[in-house]
């Protein structure tokens, strides 16, 4: 774990449903934690659908190899924000990866070994839906290196809350603890009449922060804008500080910041 | 399947029978020869179970969360709704199955019988009558299989495939029309098992297997969807159509369209990348939060809001996918 020794806190980023949202909360919280001043790792290992250099806007970057191994891709200029994902190896933006699991292993074991991030406060990992491959390789390589817990994403209705369940088991049958979760997608303003529309249902992901008696980190309200947003690489606390999406993401990064000052 | 390790590196795999998680398992010194790369013996037996059914329809996204799911359900319903067609849901969502409480049958408990596992059986209808009413839509998931809904399957790719392969050889359906299978995300172990087992080899499922992809408008979802379709390509699984799902939010109360999950400006969407890869494009689902809330509460959306404009454009989805798959069956 050479890549790793310099990195204070491991977050991982879980759900047990697809498309709720877990790279956005991803990003969001690795680009608002290095607006606090923390220097920042992002692993993105989903394998067959990589969305965060496309959400960082770094999809023409590469990675290079050095000495000691892989260089992230660093998002800015000062390099607090060094990323890494299997996007960035792909030739083609729409090369599938049709790996069966022993392969994707591999790959994971290697980002965990392989990537020289240098002295970072927080590496957060971004993964795929469900409990399997992936999130057993990540789970068992973090025996070795001390993760912090996971913050676990879903949207409000049943559908999502029922998949979100077994992830919340899978973490406590590995010994992972649980951050908290949080609720996106929760309400929408309609840009026309403002409208509030629970398009998702509502209130789910503070029922189930309840039920599973774990700590429930906010409601991310659904805004196109923040969509945009991410496709440029830019953080919501500094393009659109005021918006109610972006004060709960600032309370989000402060609660994440303050779990870790406090470890 | 309690007998494949942990680690099992898979029989295909080069390391089969070599790695330290093969120790001690009672199929090391076969898998170390060499003798199980050949041809999956599942293969054989999937074909002869699913040989009557005429087409298997496999429901595809790259992405999570866009509505694989909701569709299939959809797609079944509308078929089983020729009470002349016999139709079976296959969930092999492993890790997080959704069809059970879609289709409103959660706390439903398969059966072992004589020839295999007997799939809950759903009326279409109201109510149940299991004597009476005509039985034409039958579902199987791995959510029947579980005690609890917090029970979590943590399984690595050989026992997830091991028990996809039982699904398609040990479920006894009956006499299948339609064999729609909800997938999860991604073009990894479920999704190269599933083809392999029903392709069975032959180039293009001999015209009775073929695989529908949906998608959100936002390009965050067409960039996984496109690696679907290239997945597709080569595994030669033929590309019914494209279904975008959630296009476009109608204000219940100023009923003015927004748009939640923005297309991106070049490209053109679902519908370009459609034309781009030269599969038809199926249509467009309006995002309508009581669809959204029939299938948490598992009732027949079509039924239930037959007049509302996501109704509408469904019923204008599924006749095209279904007369499309009617034809192709026809020419073959």
């Amino acid at each position: 774990m050479s890549g790793m020794q310099g990195v204070k806190h491991v977050i991982l980023v879980l759900s047990g449903k697809g498309g709720v949202g877990k790279s956005t909360v991803s990003t969001q919280l690795a680009l608002g934690l290095k607006e606090l001043g923390y220097k920042v790792g992002l692993l993105d290992v989903d394998l067959c659908g990589p969305s965060v250099p496309y959400l960082l806007n770094l999809e023409d970057r590469d990675v290079h190899q050095c000495d000691e191994g892989w260089v992230p891709v660093y998002a800015d200029q000062e390099q607090k924000l060094a990323v890494m994902s299997i996007g960035f190896l792909l030739k083609n933006r729409n090369d599938a990866v049709v790996w069966r699991g022993p392969k994707k292993n591999a790959m994971i074991k290697q980002f965990l070994t392989d990537v020289c991030w240098q002295d970072i406060d927080f590496l957060i990992i971004d993964t795929p839906p469900g409990t399997s491959d992936e999130h057993i390789t990540v789970m068992e390589s973090m025996r070795s290196v001390k993760c912090d817990g996971a913050l676990i994403v879903t949207t409000p209705q049943a559908v999502s809350i029922e998949d979100v369940r077994k992830e919340l088991t899978f973490c406590r049958k590995t010994g992972i603890p649980i951050l908290g979760i949080i609720e996106n997608m929760s309400s929408y303003v309609c840009p026309n009449c403002s409208e509030c529309t629970n398009i998702f249902s509502t209130g789910g992901g503070q029922a189930l922060a309840e039920f599973a008696e774990v700590p429930f980190l906010g409601c991310l309200p659904l805004d196109p804008k923040l969509a945009r947003l991410s496709e440029e690489g830019q953080s919501c606390l500094k393009s659109m500080p005021n918006a109610p999406v972006s004060e709960s993401v600032k309370s989000l990064v402060e609660k994440i910041a303050n779990v870790q000052l406090k470890v | 399947m309690s007998s494949i390790p942990e680690h099992c590196p898979g029989v295909e795999s080069e390391s089969a029978g070599k790695e330290s998680a093969c120790q001690g398992c009672p199929n090391q010194s076969i898998c170390a020869s060499g003798a199980a790369k050949g041809p999956d013996p599942g293969i054989a037996l999937v074909q002869q179970r699913l040989s009557s059914v005429k087409y298997k329809i496999l429901v595809l996204s790259g992405k999570g969360g866009v509505g694989k799911s909701t569709f299939t359900s959809l797609l079944a319903r509308g078929l089983a709704s020729d009470i002349n067609r016999n139709v079976g849901i296959l969930d092999i969502d492993i890790c997080g199955p959704s069809i059970p409480r879609i289709m409103g049958v959660l706390n439903e408990q398969v059966h072992q019988s004589g020839s295999g596992w007997s799939p809950v059986v759903h009326q279409s209808g109201s109510g149940w009558s299991p004597v009476y009413v005509e039985e034409n839509l039958a579902v199987m998931s791995i959510g029947f299989l579980l005690g609890s809904p917090d029970d979590a399957v943590i399984w690595r790719g050989p026992k997830k495939n091991g028990m996809i392969r039982q699904f398609l050889s040990e479920v006894d359906w009956g006499n299948l029309d339609y064999l729609v299978i909800d997938t999860p995300p991604g073009t990894s172990d479920e999704h190269l098992s599933a083809t392999q087992y029903l392709l069975g080899g032959s180039q293009s499922g001999s015209g009775t297997v073929g695989a529908v992809v949906v998608t959100t408008p936002q390009e965050v979802a067409l960039l996984d969807v496109r690696k679907e379709l290239d997945f597709c390509k080569k595994v030669n699984l033929p590309v019914i159509g494209i279904v975008e799902n959630m296009s476009g939010f109608i204000c219940p109360k100023c009923k003015v369209q927004s748009e939640i999950f923005p297309p991106s400006k070049i490209g053109g969407g679902a519908e370009g990348m459609a034309k781009e890869y030269g599969v038809p494009f199926l249509g467009r689902l309006p995002l309508d939060p009581r669809l959204g809330k029939s299938c948490d509460s598992g009732e027949h959306f079509l039924e239930s809001l037959p007049e509302s404009p996501a109704a509408k454009s469904l019923t204008q989805i599924l006749d095209g996918l279904i007369s499309s798959v009617e034809n192709k069956m026809e020419t073959d």
